[in-house]
């Protein structure tokens, strides 16, 4: 196929491009869960 | 099977259905031949981004008005995911472009506003880092995505305006231009597709963000004991 190398570089990179996105929100709020479970203890200790 | 879960795997069916039409349904276009078909790929990410911004510049004229946080969370996920559609668009454009125009860019007006387009939006979420009280973040990223959102509608008629480099409309254009119609129908598919992948990033995203509100409450009563 012409320009195969051209038209399979756009769809790889594309779908890296949305799938990295992907995980970086799984990523970021596995972070974000486990700071409130933190924050959680340390407001109930201060109580 | 989780609600989230389902909607994962029908916007993952239809995304790869569409990669299926737009390479075995969709016929050769006469003059590019194979790399045309980064057309559906490329075009349907700029719908999928430019439908994120609308509904960021929504989210933040209600976030004015309303003064309610989840407007604040709506913009700030539109805004994101909006500019990673635009990302895609940025590097699947240059590499069409480059054995069709023999260059990989040009600053024509569509380029260039897309290019602005990409680096308003890049402020927009850079601001937000730089203002630590929530309320004042929540406003002034507001004000900043409503001035942001003026590039919108000119990345969009940018290529009925003037005469770029970039191609003339294809689809919506008037008189003259036009898809063959299996192209069309491919065409609109992958743009249902791509809405179907930014409204599934979009929610992920405002999850993200409630999380985030959550922990800024729970540093607060932190702070105050």
């Amino acid at each position: 196929m012409k320009n195969f190398d051209s038209i399979f570089a756009a769809y790889l990179v594309g779908w890296a491009v949305y799938f990295v996105f992907y995980l970086s929100i799984g990523k970021r709020a596995a972070a974000l869960t486990g700071e409130i479970e933190r924050l959680k203890n340390s407001v109930g200790r201060g109580k | 099977m989780s609600k989230r879960a389902i909607l994962g795997l029908l916007t993952l069916c239809l995304v790869v259905a569409s990669a299926y039409a737009s390479f075995y349904v969709a016929p050769l276009e006469r003059t590019m031949g194979p790399i045309q078909k980064i057309f559906y790929f490329h075009a349907a990410s700029a719908w999928a981004g430019m439908t994120a911004f609308m509904v960021c510049f929504v989210a933040n004229l209600l976030y004015v008005w309303r003064r309610q946080v989840k407007w604040d969370w709506l913009g700030v996920s539109c805004a994101e995911v909006g500019l990673v559609f635009t990302t895609v668009v940025l590097i699947t454009g240059p590499i069409w472009a480059k054995p069709v125009w023999g260059i990989w860019w040009t600053w024509d007006w569509r380029l260039t506003s897309t290019f602005v387009m990409w680096l308003l939006y890049v402020s927009f979420l850079l601001l937000r880092t730089l203002v630590e009280e929530p309320d004042r973040r929540a406003l002034f990223s507001a004000l900043f995505g409503i001035f942001a959102f003026l590039d919108v509608p000119l990345v969009y008629f940018s290529i009925r305006w003037w005469r770029t480099q970039h191609p003339q409309p294809v689809v919506l254009g008037g008189t003259g231009s036009g898809l063959e119609p299996t192209m069309r129908k491919v065409f609109f598919f992958t743009v249902l597709a791509m809405h179907a992948l930014m409204a599934l990033l979009i929610a992920e995203r405002y999850l993200l963000e409630k999380l985030r509100g959550g922990v800024d409450e729970l540093k607060r009563e932190a702070e105050a004991q």
